[in-house]
């Protein structure tokens, strides 16, 4: 919204005072100024009143005139002039020699062979109006060589609010609303407005007129005949045009200036239109013509103005074009009303149009607005058309009063809640520019809200400490930190293990953290081959491409791994992300925190990296709860899921998570001279593992004794079994030394390490022991390599 | 014999000057010195003279045997300076302009600039909190004195699940929790309520340089006995200090949020000119940066805290917006872009 501080300053009178720096502090007290403050009238200067005195054609162009003007000076002045408007007698616009327009310095020049010595302007090179269909027409009745700037509020500071900042605050919707801030600001008294008596008029007729639906609460209106004026007054325009309005016809103009200056919308109506306005909605969907052409569907929903059953106007938001303001108008009957915030609001979003009306009601305007506004407006109107009269006596329908809210508290509430000293001169001073009505006895106050701020915005005491904050400044609180006891923190369990595995993963395995989204993206699983699985979806998705709610992290990693192909021959990448794998009994989302790990390789080792993220994950549990991993097959759940490669992975015999191969018919679509494999980790399961911490083992002053034993087979599983059952406590650790992979003659060499505390072993003790193992392996079949 | 003993003398000393490495020293050593050496072999010959002679000769050889060693010993001693100095010699000098990468890996900008506010927070007595990100339409906006019609619920667009649930369009969807969680410790224990709580957050919204429908930010919130405005202030103004790492001006302007009153919108000078005005900061010299206030009292109602006994301030900060100004980030899209060639720039941040 754009604000003028000539208009301001109609209410609130703020000479001596520096006006950016009062801006400023209604940025700070109030609202966001945006940072493009306009000065207007700045660039122009020189600009007088001039009269035509002849008009002469050019001899060779069709469209210059040579004219003579006369600025009260004792010559007359030469002009060259281009504008089709041009007349003996009218008085214009007048851009002297050494005048300045913008950039532009004027100066005598030749122009089509004939001398210029000045320039007649249009109201758009002066920049109070985008007309530039003509010269300046000025009626107005002034002294020729006058400075425009002398007669008209050319010079003005327009500032913008954003729109945003206001949407608690519908008094602010105004100039009046902003000029009582400034008022507070400034500790200057706020201008009472003028009205017309409305009251004379009692004895009129009334306005058939009747709210039939609690959606309106209140309703006001007045008739009127003989408008003689069809061009608002040039400061008038200057106001609308300045703060981002067209001037229309003067009519249309006032009820603009209306809504600016006090915050009202108004509607005037042709009164033959409106003999018998109701306010009400009907039971079934038609189509209305607004005032703007275009042709609007309206549902039950959407409270209209009707002439009896006849709709006239959407109510709050735009006039019929029927019932529009037309040539032979005689009477006119202008409206005033107020609607539920709400309703306007959501008839808006259904209708997708909004208004400078509506923008105001869904604010929640004050009823009380009503007749005050057609007052001001009868007042107004009558300054600037002396010939009007009033037919109507005013009708007025209140349905709905909002309560009047009255607030208590005491000082000590206030130093509470600021932790600064604010006395209580101040407090009330502060309250009272801001229309509050304050009562004071010692510490304790009680406020009456205005009803302006009554309709939601302040409805509870901390409402009160802001206003007297706001305008306090937040600037000159002193700040100081809080009177309250420590206590050590402690981290949530999952967030600890969250941050430690990425470190590890960061740290110790050169992994990169990439974060993705939520979603799956259809179109990029598409091209590497993968379902769109999920069992949520979005209700209100923008695009179709992004509605399912991923159900595993892996899909969004294979893509991310796809796009980052170029960026080395192998890499890693790892997430913690929300995945949504399924739903309870109540149909409630079950959200689970997932570790998701992809590596990436060049070439066909695929058991080294199979390898590669087993030790990861061992690293991973070993590091943060000192337990140990196995892993048992899987089947697969999902497609891309290898069918022979996939283990889950288990700590304290419980499933964790799973590591697996990608499928051949993902790897072909991503890359075929590369592997990738993945795990997937449930973080709050992690976490949920007791952490076992390390036990302390002293140094052994016996020596141990290290065994050797390689056995024919590829797969250690049976071994590790064998080695399980011998349950030995002397046997410390078991390694792998050596495979080697021969079809037939495959054969794993294992290490076994004996030791005690407490003695030193014999050779046949321990070989008692492998000698066990051995046997038992060959029962299954597992020879020992002689 | 004496001869005999002169000559080996003299042959020594030019054979050891002659013995160039440690093999051909120890093959010397061997020829006078071992069993079968050159000196042994003289004292082998020794038998034939008599108890005089041997003692006077023996004596002779004794001397020649300890010197042959002392010399021998002498010259390995060269021979390894000589070694190591010849080691020196070809020892080529580095060119260190050679470029070199280690592959190192690397966090999401995100998590380093959480990790710093938590560490921040932390140190100040606030607990770190992890939420969901779905949430219901309670937690988002019911419990946040947000209800059904508030005009607040249209600025935000938020994403709807087909169950009704959301995908929170704000971390206030975790304050809630954190009042009731702590709720019970501050009545019974008079432990303060001081939590932060960082996640991701999503709005439906169309995404540009400077929009994304996936963007994180950390709530805090802090609620006692006594907590006030100018407390809110001041941990503002040293959190955000801490994060820069330098002074920062704060400025509080109103603000209209519905889970806050009052309400502010939270100002910093801009960081790269200081406040004089530049295209950052669109000539004002000031970055919007943080919505924050006092916890409305429904708020505190609905998560069970007497708002007549306790005051408490909460902020929102956007932390895809601090990580963007701390790096320069132009493009908010890079963040959630999956691109390693951008994102494994950001090894760590310490």
């Amino acid at each position: 919204m754009f604000l003028s501080m000539n208009w301001i300053k109609d209410f609130v009178d703020l000479s001596g005072l520096d006006d950016l720096k009062l801006i400023n502090q209604f940025s700070l007290s109030t609202a966001e100024v945006e940072n493009d403050i306009q000065f207007k009238g700045s660039d122009i200067s020189g600009i007088v009143v001039a009269e035509i005195k002849s008009v002469e054609n050019h001899p060779e162009s069709k469209k210059l005139h040579l004219l003579k003007v006369d600025i009260g000076a004792d010559e007359l002045i030469d002009v060259v002039c281009g504008a089709p408007n041009v007349r003996v007698g009218m008085k214009t616009a007048f851009a002297k020699v050494g005048a300045k327009i913008g950039e532009i310095e004027i100066t005598p020049r030749p122009l089509a062979g004939f001398m210029s010595c000045g320039m007649c302007c249009s109201e758009k090179e002066i920049g109070i109006s985008d007309d530039h269909s003509g010269i300046m027409d000025i009626t107005d009745d002034v002294a020729l060589g006058t400075a425009l700037k002398d007669i008209y509020a050319i010079d003005d500071i327009i500032f913008e609010v954003d729109n945003k900042s206001l949407t608690n605050r519908p008094d602010l919707w105004s100039h009046y609303g902003i000029a009582r801030e400034f008022a507070a600001i400034a500790k200057r008294p706020l201008k009472p407005l003028s009205f017309d008596d409305l009251s004379a008029y009692d004895n009129l007729p009334k306005v058939d007129m009747k709210i039939e639906d609690p959606l309106c609460y209140r309703y006001s209106c007045l008739q009127f005949e003989n408008i003689s004026r069809n061009v608002s007054p040039v400061d008038m325009r200057i106001r609308l045009y300045y703060c981002g309005m067209r001037a229309i016809n003067f009519l249309a103009d006032m009820t603009n200036y209306l809504m600016l200056e006090m915050g009202q919308p108004m509607h005037a109506f042709d009164s033959r239109k409106v003999e018998n306005i109701r306010i009400k909605r009907f039971d079934h969907d038609f189509t209305f013509q607004t005032l703007d052409g275009v042709e609007r569907n309206i549902d039950p929903e959407t409270l209209m103005i009707c002439n009896g059953d006849t709709p006239v106007a959407i109510a709050g938001i735009m006039g019929g074009l029927d019932s529009e303001i037309v040539e032979d108008t005689h009477t006119l009957t202008l409206e005033s009303a107020t609607f539920d915030a709400a309703s306007i609001r959501k008839s808006t979003v259904r209708l997708s149009h909004r208004t400078d009306s509506s923008m105001r009601y869904e604010k929640s305007l004050d009823p009380e607005l009503t007749t005050a506004a057609i007052a001001r407006f009868v007042y107004l109107l009558k300054q600037y058309d002396s010939g009007v009269e009033v037919v109507s006596a005013l009708t007025d329908d209140y349905a709905y009063h909002y309560p009047q809210v009255e607030l208590s508290f005491d000082k000590a509430y206030v130093d509470k809640y600021t932790g600064i000293e604010i006395d209580n001169k101040t407090i009330v001073g502060t309250l009272q520019r801001l229309g509050f009505d304050v009562t004071n006895e010692g510490d304790d106050f009680t406020v009456k809200v205005p009803s302006w701020r009554a309709t939601k915005d302040v409805t509870i005491k901390a409402d009160i400490i802001e206003e007297i904050t706001r305008i306090y400044g937040y600037d000159n609180f002193e700040i100081h930190t809080a009177n309250a006891p420590l206590f050590p923190t402690r981290p949530e369990p999952v967030k600890k293990d969250e941050d430690n595995v990425k470190d590890i993963l960061v740290k110790h395995f050169n992994l990169h953290e990439l974060h993705s989204y939520v979603w799956n993206y259809v179109d990029e699983l598409k091209e590497v081959g993968i379902k769109n699985e999920g069992v949520i979806k979005l209700a209100n998705a923008s695009n179709p491409n992004i509605e399912t709610i991923r159900k595993t992290m892996i899909p969004t990693q294979l893509c991310q791994v796809k796009s980052n192909l170029g960026y080395a021959p192998s890499f890693g990448i790892f997430e913690v992300g929300r995945v949504v794998t399924g739903m309870t009994e109540d149909d409630l989302c079950i959200e689970e925190k997932h570790l998701g790990v992809t590596l990436y390789q060049k070439g066909v080792n695929v058991r080294e990296l199979y390898f590669r993220m087993k030790t990861i994950i061992e690293t991973l549990v070993d590091e943060l709860k000192h337990k140990t991993v196995s892993f048992e097959k899987l089947e697969p759940e999902f497609d891309f899921e290898h069918p022979v490669n996939l283990n889950a992975v288990i700590v304290d015999g419980k499933v964790i998570g799973k590591i697996g191969l990608i499928h051949p018919s993902v790897m072909k679509k991503l890359d075929k001279r590369a592997c990738v494999v993945f795990a997937e980790i449930d973080m709050d399961k992690f976490a949920a593992i007791e952490n076992y911490s390390i036990r302390y083992v002293g140094p052994s002053k016996f020596p141990g004794i290290e065994i050797d034993l390689s056995f024919l087979t590829s797969r250690f599983a049976p071994i590790k079994k064998a080695i399980e059952r011998a349950a030995c406590e002397l046997i410390k650790d078991v390694a792998v030394i050596d495979i080697y992979e021969a079809d037939e003659n495959s054969s794993i060499a294992v290490r076994l390490t004996f030791s005690d505390n407490s003695r030193t072993l014999t050779r046949e003790e321990v070989t008692a022991v492998t000698d066990g193992i051995i046997a038992d392996l060959e029962k299954d079949g597992v020879l020992l390599k002689k | 014999m004496k001869e005999k003993l002169e000559q080996l003398k003299s042959r020594l000393s030019e054979e050891l000057s002659a013995a160039a490495d440690p093999q051909a020293l120890e093959s010397l050593r061997v020829r006078y010195l071992g069993k079968k050496g050159s000196i042994t072999d003289l004292l082998k010959g020794m038998k034939a003279l008599s108890n005089e002679e041997k003692k006077e000769f023996g004596q002779l050889v004794n001397t020649l045997k300890q010197q042959a060693a002392e010399s021998i010993q002498k010259r390995a001693e060269e021979l390894k300076e000589l070694e190591i100095k010849k080691e020196i010699e070809l020892m080529p000098e580095f060119d260190l302009t050679i470029p070199t990468k280690e592959e190192r890996g690397s966090y999401h900008p995100i998590t380093l600039v959480q990790r710093e506010c938590e560490r921040i927070f932390t140190t100040m007595g606030f607990n770190v909190e992890d939420y969901p990100e779905v949430v219901t339409d309670y937690e988002c906006f019911e419990a946040v004195n947000v209800p059904k019609n508030h005009p607040a619920r249209d600025m935000q667009d938020t994403y709807y699940l087909t169950n009704g649930e959301l995908l929170k369009s704000q971390t206030s969807a975790a304050q809630n929790a954190i009042l009731k969680k702590y709720g019970p410790a501050l009545r019974e224990k008079g432990m303060p309520i001081r939590a932060i709580f960082p996640g991701r957050c999503f709005r439906n919204e169309a995404t540009d340089a400077t929009h994304e429908n996936t963007f994180f930010q950390m709530e805090g919130v802090m609620v006692d006995k006594d907590i006030s405005i100018s407390n809110l202030i001041y941990f503002m103004k040293t959190m955000l200090s801490e994060v820069f790492r330098r002074d920062i001006k704060v400025r509080l302007r109103p603000g209209f949020f519905p889970f806050v009153e009052p309400g502010f919108e939270l100002d910093i000078n801009c960081l790269i000119c200081g406040g004089t005005g530049c295209p950052s900061c669109n000539h004002s010299g000031w970055l919007e940066l943080c919505p924050c206030g006092m916890i409305h009292p429904e708020v505190l109602k609905e998560g069970g805290i007497d708002p007549e006994e306790y005051t408490g301030f909460a902020f929102g900060l956007g932390l895809t917006r601090l990580a963007m100004m701390k790096y320069g980030v132009k493009d908010i899209r890079d963040l959630n872009s999956g691109s390693l060639k951008v994102m494994s720039q950001f090894t760590d941040d310490k």
